[in-house]
């Protein structure tokens, strides 16, 4: 089916998604109904009365209609490592997974620590013309750990937070300085919570399959002290904190103990720690390598528990593309990471499936809790918003192959999976950036 | 049983007790071998093995040359450096450059986990791990099998203590997983520092006191200490480890009056054991390196057997006309 991609945008003679199952966070409502989009706005929800003349009806025959799916923790490796994924390659992926943004960590080379890298990684983005892109800029220059980059000028080129993601900010009274300066811009910083000095070497999670593998262990204390901490200064300064890629049933637990304090924090997790366990790297399966690792059962149960209350406002895949060549070797020289675009929205709808979730939880996840978290648009339906809509198709069934990945890499754990449900359009400002086959 | 049921002995872990027993009882006709004035037999003739080491080593090296070339195999020793992803040729590299030589097995030995494993899928050759970081070493667990079944006369229904750093030790790791699988009981002892987390995840338990861990053992093994790791001391002195954890006389008296002492060598004499220990009636230290060659025969000829001739009767039955080890 040939569509007119731009006929919901500007001066476009519309867009209609007909007969679709809306469902939208947002307002809290889930009906069957229509969107139709015009100027690149959501122009009705509904049942419209009147279609424009020449408007595309596309007739989802209840597929859902939700708001653009948002991942709010992606690597896009471009500036510096375009042999792994670069810009376009990414926001591809994404479309593929049914994002229509996301945001972009700034662990690049050189690293996002200015505004000339920030902006060129929006007209990158733009160029590309999939999904929307965010930047994340880091929170100490060069990532080393001790400066403040310029979070004033950053925000005002286009940055969303600041996080040194890869790497925990190691020195408490940095992270301090960060969050307290963070409060004059209302700035959000994400933190990736590790104490460095227990991960020390550590390549998978402690515990008996460290041990029958002979592979030295990450601790998941490692977590708990980190996030401890960093819920702490927050609390301290009174300043907004979203804790980065909770893996342990402990960090689930201090984090849902802070919020009922009311210390400002939100929290995310990757598909990756409520699907797999550690169990996955038996064998040497450097796919299954990632930092922080993949845990125990009773994590992974943890995590999901958190997702359902609420203590985890965000599912965010830590896309983390490496070539063949960063994870064809020894586990302990693997690098650390797995794609995850195109697998996340699968994998989340497999909550659903097995009722831990509902659907409307899921979007809230996906689309509607990273979007008021990063505070950009998009995570509602409703009308006269930008039109960021993506249509899911929660039955289709396909497997994971090495090479049906749009991304440059295809380092993932869930090759040989089969998988269940698909984005089947995906819109970005009214236009129709992915469309399944 | 005249074969493994893997191509490639990378562990412990991966074998069966049926299996282990064949390996052994392969050692015992092969051990013979070693006692004859001419020590080479031709099984393995126009074999080659390619001994892959990565990590320095004379003895485990030294063992399986010999070992090769007792059965008539053509060697080549290799010894790289553990190379990094970004500098240098890749392990995946190394594999396919040392498969286009058609080797009939790769002896393996490296410094990281799991690296013979990772060898093994680009090889058509049969891989033995030599020693892979702190994994296992499974021909080291075999040797000691076999040393202890010679001395005990079995190895169900023993008590083995193994005292030193388990944590870092692939000896120890093996160890446990081939005592256990046989239906013996291990213990471990050590400075907590280096006893790994979920021991009892293979199979063994944690006594931490030297005299309680070794009262009742049939069989103790004491490991090499290396004081630091990546900076850090992991005990406060040679002196406080030898006094807590090392064997000597005094602690000897709370075993069993007749339990074997081993060490997988090379000895810190005066810290794991003192010197009067490692040289007494009960210590079986020098036969576990001659049966290391008998264990590395085993595996070589068990791993390229023909199957029409695949028992090792056979083969010592060819050049001695029927005589067996023990
Ligand atoms: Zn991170
Ligand atoms: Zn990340």
């Amino acid at each position: 089916m040939e569509h007119n991609i731009k006929a919901g945008t500007k001066g476009g003679p519309g867009l209609l998604l007909k007969n679709g199952h809306i469902i939208d966070p947002f307002s809290n409502t889930e009906v069957d109904g229509s969107v139709l989009v015009r100027d690149g706005k959501i122009q009705e929800v509904g049942n419209p009365e009147s279609i424009p003349e020449g408007c595309l009806v596309i007739d989802l025959q209840g597929k859902w209609i939700v708001p653009g799916l948002i991942d709010m923790h992606v690597h896009l490796r471009e500036p510096g490592e375009e042999y792994k994924e670069t810009i376009e390659s990414g926001t591809r992926a994404a479309a593929a997974g049914g994002f229509t943004a996301v945001a972009c960590m700034p662990n690049t080379n050189p690293v996002n620590d200015s505004s000339d890298t920030t902006r060129f990684i929006l007209d990158r983005a733009r160029d590309a013309g999939f999904a929307r892109v965010y930047p994340v800029a880091s929170i100490t220059k060069g990532l080393g750990g001790d400066e403040l980059t310029e979070f004033g000028d950053l925000l005002e080129n286009g940055a969303v937070a600041f996080s040194d993601d890869g790497l925990p900010v190691r020195d408490a009274g940095v992270m301090r300085l960060a969050l307290d300066y963070a409060r004059n811009f209302n700035a959000l910083i994400i933190s990736h919570s590790e104490e460095p000095e227990l991960v020390a070497g550590g390549v998978m999670n402690e515990g008996a399959v460290s041990t029958q593998l002979g592979l030295k262990g990450i601790p998941a204390a490692a977590e708990h002290i980190a996030i401890f901490r960093d819920t702490a200064i927050a609390e301290l300064t009174g300043s907004r904190l979203h804790i980065a890629h909770v893996s342990t049933a402990g960090g689930v637990e201090i984090i849902r103990n802070a919020k009922r304090r009311g210390v400002k924090i939100t929290a995310e997790t990757a598909p990756h720690y409520f699907s797999l366990t550690e169990e996955a790297v038996i064998g040497y399966n450097t796919f299954a390598k990632m930092n922080p690792p993949l845990r125990t059962e009773e994590d992974r149960l943890a995590i999901i528990q958190g997702l359902r209350d609420g203590t985890l406002d965000a599912i965010a895949t830590d896309h983390a593309p490496h070539s063949v060549l960063e994870k064809e070797c020894e586990f302990a020289l693997a690098m650390n990471g797995i794609t995850g675009l195109e697998t996340s929205l699968a994998l989340s709808l497999e909550l659903v499936r097995q009722a831990h979730i509902s659907p409307m939880d899921m979007v809230r996840l996906m689309s509607t809790n990273p979007a008021s978290i990063l505070g950009v648009n998009g995570g509602t339906l409703k009308v006269g918003e930008v039109a960021d809509i993506t249509v899911i198709d929660p039955d289709f069934k396909w497997v994971v192959t090495e090479n049906g990945f749009i991304s440059k890499s295809h380092n993932s754990p869930f090759i040989g999976k089969e998988m269940q449900g698909r984005a089947e359009f995906v819109i970005v400002g009214g236009k129709i950036v992915q469309a399944a086959k | 049983m005249n074969r493994l049921r893997s191509r490639h002995v990378l562990g412990i872990s991966h074998l069966e007790p049926d299996e282990i027993t064949y390996i052994l009882d392969s050692a015992e006709a092969l051990k013979g071998i070693l006692d004859r004035p001419i020590k080479k037999v031709p099984p393995l003739r126009g074999r080659t093995v390619v001994h892959l080491f990565f990590e320095p080593s004379t003895r485990t090296k030294l063992s399986f040359e010999l070992a090769a070339k007792r059965l008539s195999a053509d060697t080549v020793g290799i010894t790289a450096s553990a190379s990094s992803v970004v500098k240098g040729e890749t392990l995946i590299d190394t594999a396919r450059n040392i498969e286009a030589m058609k080797p009939d097995v790769i002896v393996m030995r490296h410094p990281m986990s799991g690296a013979p494993h990772i060898m093994s899928r680009y090889v058509d050759a049969a891989v033995i791990n030599a020693g892979d970081g702190t994994n296992e070493h499974p021909s080291q667990a075999l040797l000691d099998l076999m040393t202890v079944r010679q001395h005990l006369g079995r190895l169900d229904g023993l008590n083995i203590t193994i005292i030193g750093d388990i944590l870092h030790s692939r000896v120890a790791h093996s160890d446990i997983l081939a005592f256990t699988k046989m239906g013996s009981r291990v213990t471990v002892c050590g400075p907590a520092t280096m006893l790994p987390p979920d021991i009892s995840a293979l199979g063994a338990r944690v006594i931490y006191c030297v005299k309680e861990a070794i009262r009742d053992a049939d069989v103790i093994i004491a490991l090499r200490i290396q004081k630091e790791r990546q900076g850090r001391s992991l005990i406060p002195s040679s002196r406080e480890y030898a006094t807590f954890f090392g064997i000597n006389r005094q602690t000897l008296e709370y075993a069993n009056p007749d339990a074997l002492i081993m060490h997988p060598g090379p000895i810190n004499r005066g810290v794991e054991m003192s010197p009067d220990v490692a040289d007494c009636d009960h210590s079986v230290i020098l036969d576990q390196v001659t049966n290391g060659v008998a264990v590395r025969m085993a595996l070589l000829s068990v791993l390229l057997a023909e199957p029409e001739r695949a028992d090792q009767k056979n083969i010592v039955d060819e050049s001695t006309g029927g005589e067996h080890g023990a």
